[in-house]
């Protein structure tokens, strides 16, 4: 190994990166919009549905329990109407999700202490937003209730009275159930997978495609000192977009950061070596830019997406399913950052994601330094 | 390498592709400081060849001994001591002059202590001085290709494969590369070059014909024509040349027969007693005949007479 030639081949790429108007938005631009994107698009939060209201009664007390739901954060009562036509039509054209019908005679049966009970009306063509628009209204709606047989029992002198079980709940580590804190952290690991592989994914391509390849491999320089001339500026690279996607995540979404940057940079750097060693591999492959970046879109993102535990926990998902997440280096650096994020446990606790994170980054650079060979054709 | 030791030498090449031979066991010798032409019509598998000489390509079959040393088992030494210049030009455009020349100064480990001084001989060699920042990209042909030699030379090697080196390149930038070639040949590197343009086969010290994979001829320019020959030449100038071609193809004493410009070339046993007995065969068939008469053989001559295709670009020497 020379280190005059690794050098050599480490400045000319950083030439090459500079001169490149492409590779310098996929550097900077790709991982900010990534993170916007990301950041804002993909919120599991359901909040601020918007409510149409009929009120057949227009008593204080129907205009009592619509105030809870005007006060709930999860709705927004965003019109009045007063007949049932009108209601309909709002949810057909969309304007609302959900609409809430008092009945006439509202009062009237709750002062007498019977049941009643209040129509409620939803566009379940997003079922999940449905279930949990139907969750919510019956826990404004029960909290009600409560209330109201609370305020009968009193009212009977029975003035001890108190609801007989609750639930106290105390969240740990993201204790404002933002979704927020849980997606940005995630995102992290997506952009850095999809960047690392991208980024490399085009360098040994484009020396075969603009036939440059055939000059360099007639001189002494070897195989190993190509690759990790490279990928070296491409580390740096990485290293530097992983923190500028960690602190906008910090500054920008508010994310807490609990853990310790030792682990945030030592598990960056494990799956850096995978992503970029899994690019370069892909590159040796294909030897064609488009394909290469093809197949690393295909390759990394998707999976990244939709297996490493980013949307969907993997503890819920099918048996078989569960057992492909292992063969993912991104399951392992998920669950790391967002334990560094959120949970900030000791290192020695993370050593299970930190051993496969770094057997996957052994076996993938290995595969990489022997995939290239001096060779034409 | 001791000094009597053949620059390159190659023993039964062989190379195929599926179940095209490209290169269908080669043998050759080229001696220290000479300048040795691969001359053969496009496909003939002359890139080939010098692509496994350089040890670009695995060869199937066969021995390839360059500046001593065994392509096949060091070829990491023999890049050590080659410089290569491949058929199209293989630097980075998108880097500068300069850029290019510190990049293969670094690929070949050129010393510190004696880059600017081989930066300097590079940049005066290429006639690029001055243009040190230009990207590369934007140079003319000639240029780039005096840039590539340059870049192939940092590190003086002794061996020197220029693989169609002028292609595309003006006639005046051509002459110029020439004669480099020639002054670095006489300060001892041994120049292994592959050329379709039979003036610039003229150049070398030495030629080795190949055609369909096969080494059809070898020798000096001169031995070749001397030798290569199954007989004399004639030339003909007639009206009209086409219909004259398929006469004379068939006509008696005439082995061979081709157009060369606006004349004929016919390859007969002997010249002098030919031409009475051609010039009426000829009249009787209703060509005239402006002249005929014999000339001493061209390289082309040579080459023509010994591949069957024939050359895609010719250049009248």
């Amino acid at each position: 190994m020379s280190w005059h030639r690794l050098v050599a081949m480490a400045r000319k790429e950083v030439l090459q990166i500079i001169r490149d108007p492409r590779s310098v938005g996929i550097v900077v631009a790709m991982p900010v919009i990534m993170m916007l994107a990301f950041g804002y698009g993909v919120s599991l939060d359901i909040k601020h549905i918007p409510v149409y209201v009929l009120d057949r009664e227009g008593s204080w007390q129907s205009q009592d329990l619509l105030k809870r739901f005007q006060a709930s954060e999860y709705f927004n009562v965003v019109r009045t109407v007063d007949n049932y036509p009108a209601l309909v039509r709002a949810i057909d054209e969309g304007h609302c999700r959900f609409a809430i019908v008092v009945p006439w005679d509202f009062s009237r049966r709750l002062n007498a202490g019977g049941p009643v009970s209040v129509q409620a009306l939803i566009d379940a063509a997003d079922s999940n937003t449905a279930n949990l628009a139907i969750a919510y209204s019956q826990a404004v709606v029960q909290a009600y209730s409560q209330k109201v047989q609370l305020d009968w029992l009193r009212r009977r002198g029975q003035s001890s009275v108190r609801a007989p079980i609750s639930i106290d709940a105390r969240t740990w580590f993201n204790e404002n159930l933002e979704s927020m804190d849980n997606i940005v952290p995630g995102v992290i690991a997506i952009v850095m997978a999809v960047i690392g592989t991208f980024l490399t994914a085009l360098t040994i391509a484009r020396e075969w495609e603009r036939g440059t390849m055939e000059q360099l491999i007639s001189t002494p320089v070897t195989a190993l000192e190509i690759m990790l001339g490279k990928l070296a500026p491409y580390f740096v690279i990485g290293l530097l977009d992983t923190c500028l996607c960690a602190l906008l995540g910090i500054w920008w979404f508010g994310v807490p950061f609990r853990g310790h940057w030792s682990v945030f940079f030592l598990s960056s750097t494990l799956f850096l070596l995978v992503v970029l060693s899994t690019g370069y591999f892909f590159s040796v492959v294909a030897k064609s830019q488009l394909a290469a970046s093809q197949i690393s879109l295909l390759a990394t993102f998707l999976p990244a997406f939709l297996l490493s535990g980013f949307v969907y926990p993997i503890d819920q998902m099918p048996a078989a399913i569960q057992v492909v997440t292992h063969v993912l280096p991104a399951r392992y650096y998920m669950a790391i950052i967002r334990n560094v994020f959120l949970k900030g446990s000791a290192i020695t606790l993370l050593w299970k994601d930190l051993f496969s994170l770094a057997l996957f980054a052994v076996i993938l650079v290995l595969l990489a330094t022997r995939a290239f060979k001096k060779k034409l054709t | 390498m001791t000094s009597d030791a053949p620059a390159v030498m190659v023993k039964d090449l062989v190379k195929r592709f599926g179940d095209f031979v490209a290169v269908d066991h080669v043998s050759l010798e080229a001696r220290r400081g000479e300048i040795f032409g691969f001359l053969g019509p496009n496909g003939a598998g002359k890139s080939t060849t010098i692509r496994m000489l350089c040890g670009l390509l695995r060869p199937t079959s066969g021995q390839a001994m360059v500046a001593g040393l065994d392509v096949a088992l060091k070829p990491e030494a023999v890049r050590q001591k080659i410089g290569y210049m491949s058929q199209k030009f293989s630097l980075y455009n998108d880097l500068r002059v300069m850029e290019n020349i510190r990049f293969f100064a670094g690929m070949y480990s050129v010393p510190d202590s004696v880059l600017p001084e081989r930066i300097d001989w590079v940049l005066e060699m290429a006639g690029l001085k001055g243009r040190e920042s230009a990207l590369t990209g934007t140079l003319a042909t000639g240029w780039k290709q005096r840039l590539a030699l340059g870049c192939a030379v940092l590190h003086r090697p002794p061996i020197l494969f220029l693989d169609e080196p002028t292609s595309g390149v003006d006639p005046i930038s051509r002459r110029q590369f020439w004669e480099l070639i020639h002054q670095m040949a006489g300060e001892g590197v041994t120049v292994f070059v592959t050329t379709h343009y039979m003036d610039e086969a003229e150049y070398c010290h030495r030629l080795v014909l190949i055609d369909r994979g096969r080494i059809v001829a070898s020798g000096s320019p001169l031995e070749l024509k001397q030798q290569a020959m199954k007989g004399e030449l004639l030339l003909v100038e007639c009206e009209p040349v086409g219909t004259a071609l398929e006469l004379l193809q068939t006509a008696p004493e005439v082995l061979d027969a081709a157009i060369f410009g606006s004349a004929l070339h016919l390859v007969v046993p002997q010249a002098r007693s030919a031409i009475a007995g051609l010039r009426g065969y000829l009249a009787e068939r209703g060509i005239t005949v402006a002249r005929i008469e014999p000339i001493r053989p061209t390289l082309e001559d040579v080459f023509v007479s010994l591949t069957s295709n024939k050359l895609e670009e010719r250049s009248t020497p």
